[in-house]
């Protein structure tokens, strides 16, 4: 009723619409405007210390703490040279290939157990599957520290502190539930007659799953699988506690021990290996940023 | 696709054998622990010992080198009296509840910003997102910490605008307002919620509210909140939940102590510090079983509440 109303009220003649439409288009632009304007300088603010970071590794330390500006007045390679060299006799690279070593062991590890375990929570029914479902769940508010402590124990009775075992088994083991829970929310809006079909024909869940499931999973695999590598790349905690080695370091370890070891003053160096810390994921973020933001706007996956 | 068209129109005979049904009943649930398995070891062995385990050694005094010696309530008797301890909480508790508000507003509002009809917010979104993969991160925390530090680049804004100088890395005061600083940066991810519940709401509620008159804050109090409200649940659940859990950037910006004058102190912190550092993996475990109960008892009352303040909408949930 009141849309009936209100269409009376914009009742005007022919002349005054179109200077309506002029001025109304006007306004339009000038909020475009003023939204880009806005969005714009939030952008500047929200980039500024990344970008900070990127322009610093190209000063000489005595030019970076305290310097407000962007450009470098004399770019080098000299911080970067300095970064790769290592620390304590261990190459930067070598630090790295762990760091690759644990992401890429992550990601194959979440995408294969989590894949499987998702799939008995959304296709199979048996008893006490909504039990364990919940308990699932509840592991996802759980407080990671009342688990690293007999974890760390009995790793440690097993010999395995100094190997990527412990940060690893995890993943093999479908405990990283956010993964599982996107996953059998990927697989619950598949359409059930797919499987039915197949399983008229004969297939059983080891088929259904294998040739049905997992290649129409693949927008929800690809999602994990930046998740997983990025999580592993930035993780810092887990391999503080397990890897002692300096051999062993993943890159967080190894800036850390470089920060402890550099002079303060050394910030150069320092600017110069944050950044080839960040380069995977941010590189990560620039191919699949779709799927990226995708992933969080559906699962409300943590950055 | 094609497989949909080939599926037979006709449902399975319902008149099968009830002693075949009965097998395929048990083979099917076989099927279902065999691929649930991964997870289930993994809660058992990962999960579920290990908390049995800390609840255990939560009770005993335990160094790694000697057995466990039972002791009773002692850690908890212990913790009560620990300065460093009840430190620990206020350091935490108002990184919580100062943090993930200040970040969930600053996520809100750049959404309501972002959720209109022009062009190019898929680069906005983006730019605003990229913080939330990298702000966790040793890397940014080096960043963070020389940003802040003496004479830095924010010591120079803020004598440039005339006020009192000096870092706020070596400030106690001020290296909570900085860490926090910290996690509202990240807002990217909360906001791409924000956004994705906002495309939600329906544009007819808008339009009816506004032939009645309404003006933008009664339309965003009475539609956009109301609507919004199980996004908001969600973000600030799993976000306080997130933040209880800060370890690297204060472990970072504090040079591994929590400093100065433990202001930095965060609960992760001081339990790796005393079971990691002086392995009194007792009075650690004491620590880790506190804090789950006080954190399960937070998300009970906030499914508790969310009745009275979260609205699902009919088709909806």
């Amino acid at each position: 009723m009141s849309t009936v109303t209100s269409a009376a009220d914009h009742l005007v003649s022919a002349h005054d619409s179109a200077e309506l439409r002029k001025s109304t288009k006007n306004r339009k632009r000038g909020r475009a405007l003023v939204f880009h304007l806005c969005s714009l300088a939030l952008v500047a603010i929200v980039l500024y210390p990344a970008v900070w970071m990127l322009m610093s590794s190209f000063k000489p330390s005595s030019q970076i703490v305290g310097n407000v500006s962007l450009i470098p007045t004399d770019a080098s390679l000299a911080n970067f040279t300095k970064a790769l060299e290592g620390i304590g006799g261990v190459s930067f690279w070598t630090f790295f290939t762990n760091s690759v070593i644990l992401a890429v062991g992550s990601v194959i590890g979440i995408t294969i157990s989590c894949s499987i375990s998702a799939y008995a929570f959304a296709r199979i029914e048996f008893p006490g599957r909504n039990v364990f479902f919940a308990l699932m769940i509840g592991t996802l508010l759980l407080p990671f520290h009342v688990v690293i402590i007999p974890q760390y124990i009995v790793f440690n009775r097993l010999g395995l502190v100094d190997t990527f075992v412990p940060l690893l088994i995890g993943k093999f083991l479908a405990a990283e539930a956010f993964f599982v829970f996107l996953m059998v929310q990927f697989m619950r809006n598949l359409p059930r007659e797919l499987d039915e079909a197949a399983r008229i024909d004969g297939a059983g869940h080891v088929r259904i799953f294998r040739s049905i499931m997992l290649p129409l999973m693949k927008p929800a695999l690809v999602t994990s699988s930046i998740f997983a590598f990025i999580w592993s790349w930035n993780d810092f905690f887990g391999p503080l506690l397990y890897l002692k080695k300096p051999d062993l370091y993943s890159l967080p370890i190894a800036l850390r021990l470089f920060v402890d070891q550099t002079t303060t003053s050394d910030y150069g160096a320092q600017m110069a290996m944050a950044v080839l810390a960040l380069v995977p994921v941010m590189l990560f973020f620039l191919i699949f940023q779709r799927y990226l933001v995708e992933g969080v706007a559906t699962q409300g996956l943590k950055g | 696709m094609t497989l949909t068209a080939e599926a037979p129109t006709t449902g399975p005979s319902t008149a099968a054998h009830s002693a075949a049904r009965k097998r395929r009943k048990r083979s099917e649930s076989l099927a279902g622990y065999a691929f649930l398995s991964p997870w289930l070891l993994g809660f058992v062995l990962l999960t579920a010992g290990p908390m049995l385990a800390s609840l255990y050694l939560a009770f005993t005094n335990y160094n790694l080198f000697a057995p466990p010696e039972w002791i009773g309530v002692e850690n908890f008797q212990r913790l009560a009296q620990d300065p460093n301890y009840l430190q620990a909480w206020k350091v935490t508790l108002t990184y919580v509840l100062l943090g993930t508000p200040v970040k969930l507003l600053a996520a809100l509002a750049v959404a309501m910003l972002l959720n209109n009809a022009f062009s190019g917010k898929g680069f906005y979104r983006s730019s605003f997102y990229a913080p939330s993969l990298i702000g966790a991160s040793v890397s940014i925390a080096i960043v963070w910490k020389a940003m802040f530090i003496d004479n830095g680049i924010v010591d120079q804004v803020q004598q440039f605008f005339g006020f009192e100088a000096g870092g706020w890395v070596g400030d106690p005061s001020r290296t909570m307002p900085m860490l926090i600083l910290l996690t509202v940066w990240q807002f990217g991810a909360p906001m791409v919620i924000f956004l994705a519940g906002l495309k939600q709401v329906p544009t007819e509620l808008y339009e009816a509210a506004a032939v009645d008159g309404a003006g933008p804050w009664r339309k965003f109090v009475k539609i956009t909140l109301p609507m919004l409200s199980p996004v908001i649940f969600f973000n600030l659940l799993l976000e306080m939940i997130h933040a209880f859990q800060i370890f690297a950037s204060a472990f970072i910006i504090s040079n591994g102590t929590g400093g100065p004058a433990r202001s930095t102190l965060f609960y992760t912190l001081y339990l790796y510090f005393r079971g990691f550092q002086d392995f009194q993996m007792g009075y650690a475990s004491a620590m880790a079983w506190i804090l789950v109960i006080v954190v399960g008892a937070l998300a009970a009352v906030f499914f508790k509440t969310s009745k009275s303040w979260v609205h699902y909408s009919g088709e909806g949930k």
